[in-house]
């Protein structure tokens, strides 16, 4: 498919060291993992429908069911899509490329991550074999998840894959960006793409072995009788609330700062500008970076935090504003005085501005200690990050999937069902999320299948909800289907047809070759990789 | 130089449209006897719902116009961006890095004075201890009295207070964490094994409205709700004289 001509052959997939293979492979394994979580979430909407038992079996059992949707969906959503699609499929397919080098530093630990990446998913699968499924939430909160009956050494584990996976990528890319820049490409003239990841692998390095130790502690609670989570024997039910949110929180920026990076590299080429005020962008991310590791305690503002921490938190919390206000600034100000183009990536670039805005800002009244106390735990909670994190960071995935496709296939997509795809995903979205937001303002608690106990019109903007859902479901269909067919059977696809000024479209054949550059890649002091004029 | 006095005319603006509505929207402020937070509770939402309904109206239109203004006229165009000088990068960093933070030190005062409303129980409140388990409240008040509240047959009295009293809510959970959420009285606290938590409220008005849980607890999670009576005074302290004499 993408480095040979010379046919398909199973094992060159299965030993490949080749960035570019190791990136589809991400890609592949982090689809699989979006359809099925997708499945679970028509699931919930399906059963949410109506209050009482929709789908499930009766109001005993019903929620036994329910509760392995809604944590297969989460974990994931989260775990097994959003991040391995960001920091696993698009930096490493990518940044080798942007920055001109043949490969990744470590291209076996390469190999070896993505590997462990499929046992997680493949971990998380025995979800739906397992007599006893786990139902912890993708959260895994004590001491629930030490007394249920549900398997939490299949969370733990697949926790503990991916982990593992993402401190080796996150190792391997760091050194690839510091060391294997091409000669004279200095740091201000690195791809933004590139600088998101750079900032999220350093956020990804530092907390995931926090969220590790929290969860081997969660699987020694269970299994071998300590006591680190239990109060009854000096434990303490809060320190795993600690640790989970203090690697979980800067987990949203390892999300949110890739899809920034793509829907720059989107705008900057469709618009034909430079990016607007590029530096104040680079030090909005590494603000991001700072300010990561002192905000968890929002997501623990009724949790019995003392109440000194959570007026700190409120503070630094609201000043996420401030780094991605300027990163936003540099996005939309990209566009300004350009000549744009429209693609489907721009499609989901405008559609990105949109959801910005609303998943942005919606966050703000969630960062207000007091606010946050009605609203949190609420489907406006879950709407909000929903639209930021789940599709604003869906989006600008399969917006990159779309835009690179020339370069990794080698031919282009159907343009009319891609667009088509968009605007079923872009309104279903709107559809789902919109209601939630509403009934969550008067009190909707999210995990619930059942809200017989709620007003009678809360079941209509469910209902709305579920219609949107399944509008969405029809635009993935029509998008992943795009994908698939056009691999083979697209018109084949010249090697740079968006006109873009970056290394992966000037300087390499489409698709790349092994080794990548037919030449070795030197750049001069001048040159960027948004040089328009 | 024409450039520069559009910009602060372009600052002076945002101030304005930012800061305006929201000074107005506070110029009725709160009046009425002692504190009620969820009152507190709903001005201030909608204060912040004013003011990031101007930011984001403001960013949005910004954005689509200049996705519209801005489209490619002709095939192989270049975008023509004004090359930024560099005190003119740095104040499109500056100023609207200290007008993001105005607003976010505004927010967060704003926060923290209902929050200490929130916080501080008014020293007259009636206490009732509430206990959380696996799928079920029970209420105890100060004279021993006790009840629950069974939501498959909506049986049992839940909890009864009383109307225009502060009710402090002391809570601690019998096996997982659990959350007592209040949603008309806009308040929630979580409850967990070796911990005591609390949060309080003011019910204005005779009625009956609902505790549910809000942190997933399992199975039942969904049923784990009570009503919440809140009655006049007198009758309340003769409710509670009689469930003692019933031995509740």
């Amino acid at each position: 498919m993408s480095t040979t001509s010379s046919g398909f052959k199973l094992s060159e997939w299965i030993f490949t060291t080749d960035h570019k293979r190791i990136g589809i492979l991400y890609l592949i394994g982090s689809i699989a993992a979006f359809a099925v979580a997708g499945l679970m979430a028509l699931l919930i909407r399906l059963e949410q429908m109506s209050p009482g038992p929709t789908i499930v079996s009766d109001a005993y059992t019903g929620g036994d069911q329910y509760n392995v949707w809604l944590y297969f969906h989460g974990a994931a959503m989260i775990l097994g899509f959003l991040i391995p699609g960001l920091t696993g499929f698009a930096a490493n397919y990518l940044l080798p490329l942007m920055i001109g080098a043949k490969d990744v530093a470590f291209p076996r630990i390469n190999a070896l991550s993505v590997w462990l990446f499929w046992a997680g998913i493949v971990m998380a699968l025995l979800t739906f074999v397992v007599p006893d499924k786990p139902d912890v939430m993708w959260t895994g909160y004590p001491p629930y998840s030490i007394k249920t009956g549900g398997n939490l050494a299949l969370y733990v584990f697949t926790v503990h894959l991916i982990g593992f996976s993402s401190i080796l990528a996150s190792v391997n890319f760091l050194v690839t960006i510091v060391y294997m820049r091409a000669p004279g490409m200095g740091w201000f003239q690195l791809n933004m793409f590139t600088w998101s990841c750079f900032t999220a692998l350093i956020i990804q390095l530092v907390f995931v072995p926090v969220l590790a130790a929290a969860v081997t502690l969660l699987l020694m609670d269970r299994y071998l009788g300590t006591h680190f989570y239990d109060p009854a024997n000096g434990g303490d039910v809060l320190l795993y609330q600690n640790l989970f949110w203090f690697y979980s929180h800067p987990a949203v920026y390892v999300i949110f700062l890739p899809a920034m990076g793509i829907f720059y590299e989107i705008y900057a080429t469709m618009a034909k500008n430079p990016i607007f005020n590029y530096k104040a962008a680079v030090y909005g991310m590494c603000g991001i970076v700072l300010i990561s590791g002192e905000v968890w305690v929002h997501h623990l503002y009724y949790s019995g935090m003392p109440d000194w921490i959570r007026i700190g938190q409120m503070v630094t919390t609201l000043l996420i504003s401030v780094p991605v206000g300027l990163m936003t600034i540099s996005l939309f100000g990209t566009l300004y005085r350009g000549a744009i183009t429209f693609n489907t990536p721009m499609y989901y670039g405008t559609a990105a501005l949109y959801l910005l805005i609303v998943g942005g800002l919606t966050g703000i009244p969630l960062a207000m200690t007091v606010l946050s106390v009605h609203l949190g735990e609420t489907s406006f909670t879950h709407a909000h990050f929903h639209f930021i994190m789940g599709i604003f960071a869906a989006f600008s995935v399969f917006a990159a999937v779309d835009f690179w496709f020339p370069k990794i296939s080698g031919r282009m997509l159907n343009e009319g069902q891609a667009k088509l795809g968009f605007w079923f995903n872009f309104i279903g979205v709107n559809v789902t999320f919109w209601p939630l937001f509403i009934i969550g303002v008067e009190g909707m608690p999210r995990r619930y299948w059942d809200y017989s106990q709620f007003p009678a019109h809360f079941a209509d903007y469910h209902k709305v909800a579920t219609v949107g859902a399944f509008i969405v479901a029809i635009g993935m269909a029509l998008t992943i289907s795009n994908w698939l067919i056009s691999a083979v059977k697209g018109k084949k696809a010249e090697d740079n047809p968006w006109g873009s000024k970056s290394l992966e479209w000037t300087h390499t054949a489409t698709p790349p070759g092994p080794g990548n550059f037919a030449e070795d890649v030197v750049v001069d002091a001048a040159w960027t990789p948004y040089n328009y004029r | 130089m024409r450039k520069t006095s559009m910009k602060r005319v372009v600052s002076v603006v945002a101030v304005l449209s930012i800061g305006l509505p929201v000074l107005l929207a506070h110029a009725g402020a709160q009046q009425g006897g002692g504190p009620d937070p969820a009152a507190s509770w709903n001005h201030l939402w909608r204060d912040v719902l004013i003011d990031l309904f101007v930011i984001g109206s403001v960013f949005l239109a910004a954005g689509l116009y200049w996705v519209y203004r801005y489209r490619a006229t002709r095939s192989g165009q270049l975008g023509d961006a004004p090359k930024l000088t560099k005190m003119a990068a740095v104040a499109f960093a500056v100023i609207p890095a200290f007008l993001f933070m105005a607003d976010d030190f505004y927010l967060a005062a704003k926060g923290w004075t209902v929050w200490n409303e929130y916080r501080n129980v008014p020293r007259d409140a009636v206490e009732v201890k509430v206990t959380g388990s696996m799928w079920s409240w029970m209420f105890e008040y100060d004279n021993g009295v006790v009840t629950t509240f069974d939501p498959d047959s909506k049986t049992g009295d839940g909890l009864v207070v009383p109307v225009g009293k502060a009710v402090v809510l002391r809570m601690t959970s019998t096996d997982v964490v659990h959350s007592f959420f209040l949603p008309e009285y806009r308040v929630k606290e979580d409850l967990m094994p070796g911990r005591v938590t609390y949060l309080w409220f003011k019910p204005k008005a005779a009625g009956e409205t609902i505790a549910t849980c809000a942190e997933y607890c399992g199975n039942r999670h969904s049923f784990m709700w009570a009503k919440v009576k809140a009655v006049p005074p007198a009758e309340f302290e003769t409710w509670l004289a009689d469930m003692k004499r019933k031995g509740a």
